[in-house]
């Protein structure tokens, strides 16, 4: 079990290191490759002014003329041990974790992807809740009902839902229900610790509109999943041996649905949490998916590393977990 | 193409599981033609590929369906808009009227106008069709091509080499995908690899859909082949002197053709939304040239006076990713040796 456990988390640590290599990569190897010069890529690092002395300031501070494993050496160094730039007498300083400088905002990335968390987490874990717990219960019941109404019924909107994207959806409930028809406030993040009521209140929507999209594939997945146990072997002996539907259902043929569910979610709920970006643009929440667009607008490239690896970080981190969680749902793992 | 050494009569492209599962050849049909006559009885299979079809008629068509029914794309008709809101007038003639609720949808536009600048929806449909399904068709290839070479070096390679491969591919899968493909699109110039504008805009966005998700082709192949290499006629062929470059090219490559055939078309709504993702996020082709994800962009903007701005491009997406689903299950299911007849 430990072995097992240490292999994963050696396993995911190494994956982070790639996706960081990756990351970095994007930035400073692909714009050399589309042709650009090491002044062209400084000026887009340097923000308002790009005089000539200011770029080859830039070029000094974030030494863009060394080799890329140097840069990426001293990149890494950052996130460990904070970095300092040169900022014409002033010395700024990006402390711990340094994931980068914003030269058009004057901020660290790092406080300001923090600051924005909650914002990100609140529409993450709420939807992650409802469209897990709805896309399955859906699932079992259209299983188990295999041909009836509901069932029919079900499994159209969720092939409707899945080809629907998000901000379509988004729009439309703007534009309707919250528009036209005034059933609701438009959705603004207010701090759980604020207001709790307003909180949920005004995460609604997103909630419900992020879900929907995954609820119907989990609900698809679900249904297909249990209609395959259903006709196993063992859930026959089940009936016969005299057990309820209900105990057969919900205790010998869920079980093995889930499993491949938990992985699928540990990956959606890792992505979404590294930013459920065209959510927060629909609905202008400012969570780092936001943060993150915002940027490109503005040629600010540190913030975007900065939540790209955020996200990776997000991704690898649900997928430990689900790792992590494996032998608890199936037990066949644990013997290995 | 020579037919694989073994191969019964005329099905060099058999799916391996049909001969187990018994589906039989005795009456000399093709497993083209069995799962021909299956998709034929799939209503709604049929329904989707016959939209597909239209749709990919109306992107290639889109210079004379827009001469014939609209007005230019990118043409402005700003007699047609409230100056004040930017929303579409009821009658032009008489601004006092106020703004139509439909958006301005009439005989002369189809599909009404756009808010402030009046352009014609029908033909930025019509063209953003043009763009969604071109960029789309060939992401999907560059997926196809990538995801079924390191597939099948994986799957008939095995070992370290399948170690390799089948890691990247996770890798691949625990990216943040749209995350990437900003930044992407942020550090790469306005004019490079010779391209410049647009051409290099549709380069880019092919390139990272593309490249990105390859790996759910990958992983298919990969199986596919694993099992295929295992199979009598592989063996026969090694048997016989064959080499490794003989197998992969005339004995396992044409039998993955079906699967990969399938699992492109549904690959292909999946890319359709990623690029109207990026659009909307204003990282994809730049105006003013039509794409869907471009004009729900624009739309947030204008939902509260024009809410036919969100309909109408919301809806080309939605029906043209519906439609391609619908036909790759249909033909997932035809071509599936488990389905019965």
């Amino acid at each position: 079990m430990l072995t097992y456990i240490l292999r994963r988390l050696g396993a995911g640590l190494l994956l982070l290191a790639v996706v960081t290599m990756v990351t970095f990569g994007i930035f400073y190897v692909v714009p050399k490759w589309a042709g650009r010069t090491t002044e062209q890529l400084a000026t887009m690092y340097v923000g308002r002014a790009p005089t000539p002395e200011a770029i080859q300031a830039t070029i000094d501070r974030l030494g863009l003329d060394k080799p890329v494993i140097v840069q990426f050496g001293e990149f890494v160094r950052g996130i460990f041990f904070g970095a300092e730039y040169q900022f014409g007498r002033d010395t700024i300083e990006c402390s711990a974790p340094c994931f980068g400088y914003s030269f058009q905002t004057y901020q660290e990335v790092f406080p300001e992807i923090v600051s924005r968390l909650p914002v990100t987490f609140s529409l993450a874990l709420g939807a992650g809740i409802i469209w897990l717990v709805g896309g399955i219960a859906v699932g079992v019941i259209s299983a188990v009902w295999k041909g009836s109404l509901f069932d029919r019924i079900a499994m159209a909107i969720a092939l409707a839902g899945v080809s629907l994207p998000i901000f379509f959806t988004g729009l439309l409930v703007l534009a309707f229900p919250v528009h036209a028809w005034g059933w609701f406030q438009t959705p603004r993040y207010v701090p759980l610790t604020q207001d709790p009521l307003g909180w949920a209140a005004g995460m609604f929507l997103p909630w419900l509109t992020l879900a929907f999209l995954h609820a119907a594939m989990y609900a698809r997945q679900t249904r297909a999943g249990m209609l395959e146990v259903l006709g196993e072997d063992y859930i026959r002996t089940a009936r016969a041996k005299g057990l309820s539907e209900h105990k057969v259902v919900l205790k010998h043929a869920l079980r093995p649905t889930l499993t491949p569910i938990v992985t699928i979610f540990g990956l959606d709920l890792g992505l979404v949490l590294g930013g459920a970006v065209l959510t927060e643009q629909v609905f202008s929440l400012n969570g780092i998916g936001r943060y993150a667009v915002n940027a490109i607008t503005q040629s600010d490239l540190p913030v975007i590393l900065g939540v790209t690896l955020f996200g990776a970080f997000f991704i690898v981190l649900c997928n430990l977990i689900v790792d992590l969680i494996y032998p608890l749902i199936d037990p066949r793992v644990r013997v290995h | 193409m020579t037919a694989p050494m073994d191969a019964p009569e005329s099905s060099q492209h058999a799916e391996p599981e049909a001969v187990i599962a018994g589906a039989k050849n005795a009456a000399g049909r093709s497993l083209r033609q069995i799962a021909w006559q299956r998709f034929r009885k799939d209503k709604v299979g049929m329904a989707g590929g016959i939209v597909v079809i239209l749709l990919i008629l109306v992107a290639i068509f889109a210079p004379l369906l827009t001469a014939w029914f609209g007005y230019p794309p990118n043409q402005f008709n700003q007699q047609l808009v409230d100056p004040l809101t930017g929303g579409v007038l009821l009658d032009p003639e008489n601004p006092a009227l106020g703004l139509d609720p439909w958006g301005g949808i009439s005989p002369d536009h189809l599909l009404g106008v756009e808010p402030v600048n009046g352009r014609d929806l029908f033909s930025r449909i019509v063209y953003g069709a043009r763009t969604s399904l071109l960029v789309a068709t060939v992401a999907t290839v560059v997926c196809v091509v990538i995801g079924t070479v390191l597939g099948v070096v994986a799957g008939y390679f095995g070992g370290w080499i399948d170690t390799v491969i089948s890691r990247a591919m996770d890798i691949f899968l625990a990216f943040p995908l749209l995350l990437f493909a900003i930044a992407l699109v942020g550090v790469i110039p306005d004019g490079a690899f010779g391209l410049t504008g647009n051409g290099l805009r549709i380069g880019v966005l092919i390139f990272i859909i593309g490249f990105f998700n390859w790996p759910y082709i990958g992983r298919i192949v990969r199986g596919q082949t694993l099992t295929l290499k295992e199979r009598e006629f592989v063996e026969a062929a090694r048997s016989l002197g064959a080499g490794s470059a003989h197998i992969v090219f005339k004995e396992i490559l044409p039998n993955l053709v079906t699967p990969i055939l399938v699992y492109s078309t549904l690959l292909i709504p999946t890319n359709i939304l990623f690029e109207a993702a990026l659009s909307f996020l204003g990282v994809g082709i730049n105006p003013p040239t039509a794409t869907w994800g471009g004009m729900l962009e624009n739309a947030l903007r204008f939902y509260t006076t024009s809410p036919h701005f969100v309909i109408i491009p919301g809806l080309a997406i939605f029906v043209t990713v519906l439609a391609f689903n619908l036909f790759g299950d249909g033909l997932r299911d035809a071509f599936d040796p488990r389905s019965s007849d």
